[in-house]
């Protein structure tokens, strides 16, 4: 197909990713300067830029601490579902065993029971019952198998040739050697696009974590941001240019990825999930 | 090559000899029961994260229930819907449901027909497509605090936003304005998700057959005509998808109005179910309450997503 030289649907298409983007460059700039500039001309920083902001802000909730622990809640999920989403899509595309269709069912629709349901009665029993508030466990756990990973998975693992499954059986390869040896390494593109799509959760999620930790030292930056944003609305000072800091750090890990491995999050990487 | 490999290896020691397998053992467990091996932790996820809270609040909805120490063995009475006589009775919680519809109003619309143009415009060989294309997923892929933050900044009494508007500025501003707080979430949150369904009606346009949009401009069809009669059509499965997911977004509600509005400001103008879930539940500690005010949005968004599943796949 030639390139389309329609000015019009360019510069909708422009104007658009304006829109998209100029929160964010409003974002860094206002992290930027000293003093609250909210006038029209202050979209350009004219008064020189400061790292003050990141100071105050990381004096107020230990920025790497909270990173960690956005890290090991977000490792943690991305681990165990690479893992177990692994086998469990595996078994599902290519091993006949009893109550296949039953699972396969369930996985689906699980993605359509919306979290919010069980949030209290998840609250009850992670909190109160087995004792797991404050601690990476009591956040992992509920996040921990992504369910729209096994389903891509499966679909990646589905996608292979089956006569690349039949020789190695004839040649008396067990499951489990072809499974590591011959399906994993030509599923590789679906690791990387699973390890995206599972980051975004746990590294933005603010409801679950903030109910689970109490403990600031435990809190990951979406809570401790948060916790900063709400407590601070109240007051007659504007810190602004800290909350700014903060979400520039927040956003950062995450945006930084999805532009460096852009390819991998595209629509024919995701397409098998509406295709059908 | 990966079957070449494999030849080469000798079969491990952990491999069986080819033996016949009993009949009833295969009708038991399937041909691989390895399979359920696999599957197995998967499968314990389900039923300790999904499968038994779901029973959990519901049984919660029915009975007085309220936190107790780990182990304390309390009475907890069946009082039948009670609990849903409570909720639904309270202004608050009915305040929120109708903010949840005035959102779904506003949001699922605007959603579908920004992000199928959107994606219909970036369909095909266009200069600059991967820039536009990351630009517009990367609110998506970004926390809601981080950006609730800046629109904060953009809309509040003295923000940009009013600075632009000049005298147009609404009085009292956007977020503490009971009348234009729930819309400016919806458009918040229209604005957050819509690289995401853009990103899935690309996948859709790929399905769309060339040939339909060669019959149509022979036919004489302008850009627009062959948009509304091939294109719309083409993708109404994913239309469907993208209702269905956005509703389900929409009732998912919670960091906005937290955050943006400081708790569904003013006045629980902007308080959304899950919003008023946390705040019976757990800080006013009843759990059974707040239980059954998500068994009735989750039946709500059942309904809605049925509704919406037969008007959109009918004819």
């Amino acid at each position: 197909m030639s390139r389309t030289r329609s000015w019009p649907r360019m510069v909708a298409l422009v104007i658009g990713a304006i829109f998209f983007l100029f929160p964010f460059y409003y974002m860094i700039i206002g992290s930027l300067q000293a003093k609250r500039d909210t006038s029209i001309t202050g979209i350009i920083p004219t008064h020189g830029v400061t790292l003050h902001n990141y100071a105050q802000i990381n004096a107020s909730l230990d920025l790497l601490r909270s990173l960690v622990n956005s890290g090991i809640f977000t490792g943690g999920v991305i681990l165990a579902t690479v893992i177990f989403g692994v086998l469990a899509g595996y078994a599902l595309a290519r091993l006949h065993f009893r109550g296949r269709g039953t699972l396969f069912a369930l996985m689906l629709l699980v993605q359509v029971v919306p979290f919010q349901l069980l949030i209290i009665p998840l609250y009850v029993m992670i909190v109160r019952n087995y004792g797991l508030g404050d601690s990476y466990m009591g956040m992992i756990l509920p996040f921990a198998i992504n369910s729209v990973a096994v389903f891509i998975f499966r679909q990646f693992f589905l996608a292979l040739p089956e006569d690349l499954f039949a020789a190695a059986r004839i040649d008396g390869a067990s499951e489990l050697r072809i499974l590591w040896s011959i399906a994993l390494p030509l599923v590789r593109p679906a690791l990387l696009t699973v390890v995206l799509i599972t980051f975004i959760g746990p590294w933005n999620e603010l409801l679950w974590p903030f109910l689970v930790t109490k403990d600031v030292s435990l809190q990951p930056l979406a809570v401790s941001l948060a916790n900063y944003i709400s407590n601070v609305a109240g007051r007659a000072t504007n810190p602004y240019g800290a909350i700014l800091a903060g979400s520039v750090v927040l956003a950062a890990p995450v945006v930084a990825l999805f532009v460096a491995f852009q390819k991998h999050f595209t629509s024919s990487e995701l397409g098998s999930g509406v295709k059908g | 090559m990966p079957t070449a490999t494999v030849t080469t290896h000798q079969p491990g020691p952990t491999m069986p000899p080819p033996k016949r397998r009993s009949r009833r053992l295969t009708t038991l467990f399937g041909r691989q029961p390895l399979g359920m091996a696999l599957a197995a932790p998967y499968v314990v996820f389900l039923a300790a994260v999904f499968a038994y809270p779901l029973g959990l609040a519901v049984y919660m909805s029915f009975h007085r229930y309220f936190f107790a120490a780990p182990g304390a063995v309390v009475a907890r009475p069946f009082v039948g819907l009670q609990n849903y006589k409570t909720a639904l009775s309270d202004p608050a919680v009915q305040r929120s449901f109708l903010n949840v519809v005035e959102f779904l109003i506003i949001n699922v619309p605007l959603t579908v027909v920004l992000s199928l143009v959107l994606a219909s415009s970036l369909n095909g060989a266009i200069r600059g497509r991967t820039f536009l294309r990351v630009a517009y997923y990367v609110p998506y892929v970004t926390a809601s605090v981080a950006v609730v933050a800046v629109w904060l900044f953009l809309f509040s009494n003295g923000g940009l936003v009013n600075q632009l508007l000049g005298p147009l500025a609404p009085d009292p501003s956007w977020l503490v304005n009971s009348t234009l707080a729930m819309p400016l979430i919806a458009v918040f949150v229209t604005w957050k998700q819509l690289g995401f369904f853009i990103l899935l009606y690309l996948a859709a346009l790929q399905n769309v057959s060339k040939e339909l949009y060669e019959a149509a401009s022979v036919d004489g069809a302008g850009k627009f005509r062959s948009f509304m009669n091939v294109t719309v059509p083409g993708v109404r499965p994913a239309t469907t998808l993208v209702v269905i997911l956005a509703t389900i977004t929409g009732a998912n509600l919670f960091t906005e109005p937290y955050l943006l509005t400081n708790g569904g400001g003013p006045d629980g103008a902007s308080a959304s179910p899950v919003l008023v879930m946390y705040q019976k539940g757990i800080e006013q500690g009843s759990p059974d309450i707040a239980a059954a005010i998500g068994v009735i949005l989750v039946i709500g968004v059942l309904v809605v997503s049925l509704i919406n599943r037969r008007l959109l796949e009918r004819d």
